[in-house]
C-alpha cells in the first residue's frame, strides 16, 4: 500500500492512465498537473523533485536550468491554485536572485558569506533529511492501518451488594454529624468593611507618636467589637511588617505595640 | 506466579481498552486482593507471550505500557471488517510530525523554517486531535509561541517504545555523493 502511494506521488494518473513522464514542452492536461502539484508538500519538495529528475547532486545544482523549470511549474500553478502560489513565488524569487548573481562577472561580484545559493543548498539538504525520514515513518506499521488491537467485551459485572450493618448508636451519631455539619455551600453577603485598616494604621501611628508603648487592648474600642480587634491586628501587623513598630509579648499574654521611631 | 494471576492479567489487558503499565497492573491486582512484585508481573506477561506463540495474538510493549495486539499477518483478513480505511495522512503532515519528533520541542515557526511553507493551523490541530502532539510549553520569544512535542500515543500508534526507536535521521549529506571524482555521476532515482 505504501509503495503504491509512493508511485502515485511520482506518476499521477489521468483518467486511469499513469502519467509517467512530464513532457519537455510541459503540455499537460490541467487535471494531471493539479494532481501532480497537490502531491508536493511545498516549494522545497518541488525543487527537490526537479533536481532528482535531472539526476543531479544537490551540490551541483544548476540554478539556471532549475529556475526555468521551476518557473514553468509556477506559471501553471498560478492558473490552477492561486492560493498555493505565495510560498512557491518566494522560492522562484530566490532562484531568480541566485541566477542573476551568477550572471554577474565574478570579479565584480564579491564573495559574500550569506551566498543565497549556499544557503538554499543548506536548506534543501536540511529539508531533505526530514523528507526522507518522514517517508520512512509513513511506512512504519500504524495502528488501525497495518495492525489492530485486541480487546474483548467486558463480562457482565455484577455489583456486589452487601447488607449494611450499622448499629442504632452509629446511626444517631452520623445523623448528628450531618445535622451539625457546617453549611459550607450557603451564600453569604460580603459587606464593605466599616472599619478601614488604612484608617486604623493612621490612628495607631498617632497614638505611638504621643507615647512610645501601648498595650494592644488599649488601642481597641469596645463599640467596634470583634471587627475592631481584627482591623487593629491587621493594622499593627502591617506596621510591624514595614518596620514602623515592634510587637512584644510578655508572660501576661498581652501584646504591646512599641514604636520603632522614625515615623513621619 | 500461578495460572490465575496470569489469567487475571490477560483479562485486564483484554478489558482495559488501553495499554497498561506494570505498576498499574500491580495496583489492579491489589484491588483484587493479590499482592505481586513488579518482577512477578513481568514474568506473567512473558508467560502470556509464550502462551500466544501459536495464536493470532501477541503481547506488545509500547510507550504507554503493555497491550494485546492481533499479529500483523492477520491484518489483511481484518481489513475487510470495516468499510472505512484509516484516514490517510498527507505527505505534508508526515513531514510536520517528523520535524516535531526529531526536533522537539519546536514552534510552528521552526517547522516552517525547515519545510519552507507555512504550516496551517488545521494541520497542527489535526495532529493535536490525533493526540500525536501536545503543547509542551511556550517559547520565551515575542508572541510566546506554543512549543510542540510528540506524545506517548504517537509512539503507541507506531508500535514503538521510545523516540529512539524511530528511524535514524539521515546525515546532512544524505544521498549526496561527496567524492570529488563521482560528483557528476547521476544519482539513481
Amino acid at each position: 500500500m505504501q509503495n503504491n502511494t509512493q508511485t502515485q506521488l511520482e506518476f499521477p494518473t489521468v483518467m486511469g492512465q499513469p502519467y509517467e513522464t512530464i513532457p519537455d514542452d510541459l503540455f499537460i492536461p490541467p487535471n494531471a498537473l493539479e494532481l501532480c502539484l497537490e502531491t508536493f508538500s511545498g516549494p522545497m519538495d518541488l525543487l527537490l523533485y526537479l533536481i532528482k529528475k535531472e539526476n543531479i547532486n544537490i551540490l551541483d545544482l544548476d540554478v539556471s536550468k532549475i529556475t526555468d523549470q521551476y518557473i514553468e511549474y509556477i506559471d501553471l500553478m498560478d492558473v490552477l491554485q492561486f492560493e498555493l502560489a505565495a510560498e512557491y513565488l518566494v522560492m522562484a524569487a530566490t532562484l531568480a536572485e541566485i541566477k542573476s548573481r551568477m550572471m554577474l562577472p565574478h570579479d565584480i561580484h564579491e564573495e559574500e558569506e550569506d551566498d543565497p545559493k549556499t544557503s538554499l543548498i543548506i536548506r534543501l539538504q536540511e529539508y531533505q533529511r526530514f523528507k526522507t525520514v518522514s517517508e520512512k515513518i509513513a511506512i512504519l506499521p500504524r495502528v488501525d492501518r497495518d495492525f489492530f488491537l485486541a480487546s474483548a467485551s467486558l463480562p457482565k459485572i455484577e455489583a456486589e451488594k452487601k447488607d449494611i450493618q450499622i448499629t442504632k448508636d452509629e446511626l444517631i451519631a452520623i445523623f448528628h454529624e450531618v445535622i451539625n455539619r457546617p453549611d459550607l455551600k450557603s451564600n453569604h453577603q460580603i459587606d464593605f468593611e466599616e472599619l478601614s485598616t488604612q484608617e486604623r494604621i493612621q490612628i495607631i501611628l498617632e497614638i505611638l507618636s504621643k507615647r512610645n508603648v501601648i498595650s494592644f487592648s488599649k488601642t481597641l474600642r469596645k463599640t467596634e467589637g470583634r471587627q475592631g480587634v481584627v482591623v487593629t491586628l491587621l493594622a499593627s501587623l502591617e506596621l510591624a511588617k514595614d518596620g514602623h513598630l515592634e510587637l512584644i509579648q510578655n508572660e501576661t499574654e498581652e501584646i504591646f505595640l512599641k514604636s520603632k521611631g522614625a515615623i513621619s | 506466579m500461578n495460572t490465575k494471576t496470569i489469567n487475571t492479567i490477560e483479562a485486564l489487558l483484554f478489558g482495559s481498552g488501553r495499554p497498561l503499565r506494570i505498576s498499574e497492573i500491580r495496583s489492579l491486582l491489589e484491588f483484587d486482593g493479590y499482592t505481586a512484585e513488579l518482577s512477578e508481573i513481568k514474568k506473567c506477561l512473558n508467560e502470556l507471550e509464550t502462551r500466544y506463540i501459536n495464536s493470532s495474538l501477541e503481547v506488545v510493549e509500547i510507550a504507554s505500557g503493555y497491550r494485546l495486539q492481533i499479529r500483523q499477518e492477520f491484518s489483511p483478513a481484518l481489513s475487510h471488517l470495516w468499510n472505512e480505511r484509516a484516514p490517510r495522512i498527507s505527505k505534508a503532515l508526515m513531514e510536520t510530525i517528523s520535524i516535531i519528533a526529531y526536533k522537539q520541542p519546536v514552534t510552528r515557526g521552526d517547522i516552517e523554517d525547515i519545510r519552507g511553507v507555512s504550516v496551517s493551523t488545521q494541520s497542527i490541530r489535526s495532529l493535536l486531535e490525533r493526540n500525536w502532539i501536545k503543547v509542551s510549553g511556550f517559547k520565551d520569544a515575542p508572541g510566546r509561541p506554543a512549543l510542540y512535542s510528540t506524545t506517548k500515543e504517537f509512539l503507541d500508534d507506531l508500535n514503538l517504545k521510545t523516540l529512539s526507536d524511530l528511524p535514524d535521521l539521515p546525515d546532512h549529506v544524505g544521498n549526496i555523493v561527496q567524492d570529488e571524482d563521482h560528483q557528476t555521476v547521476p544519482q539513481a532515482v
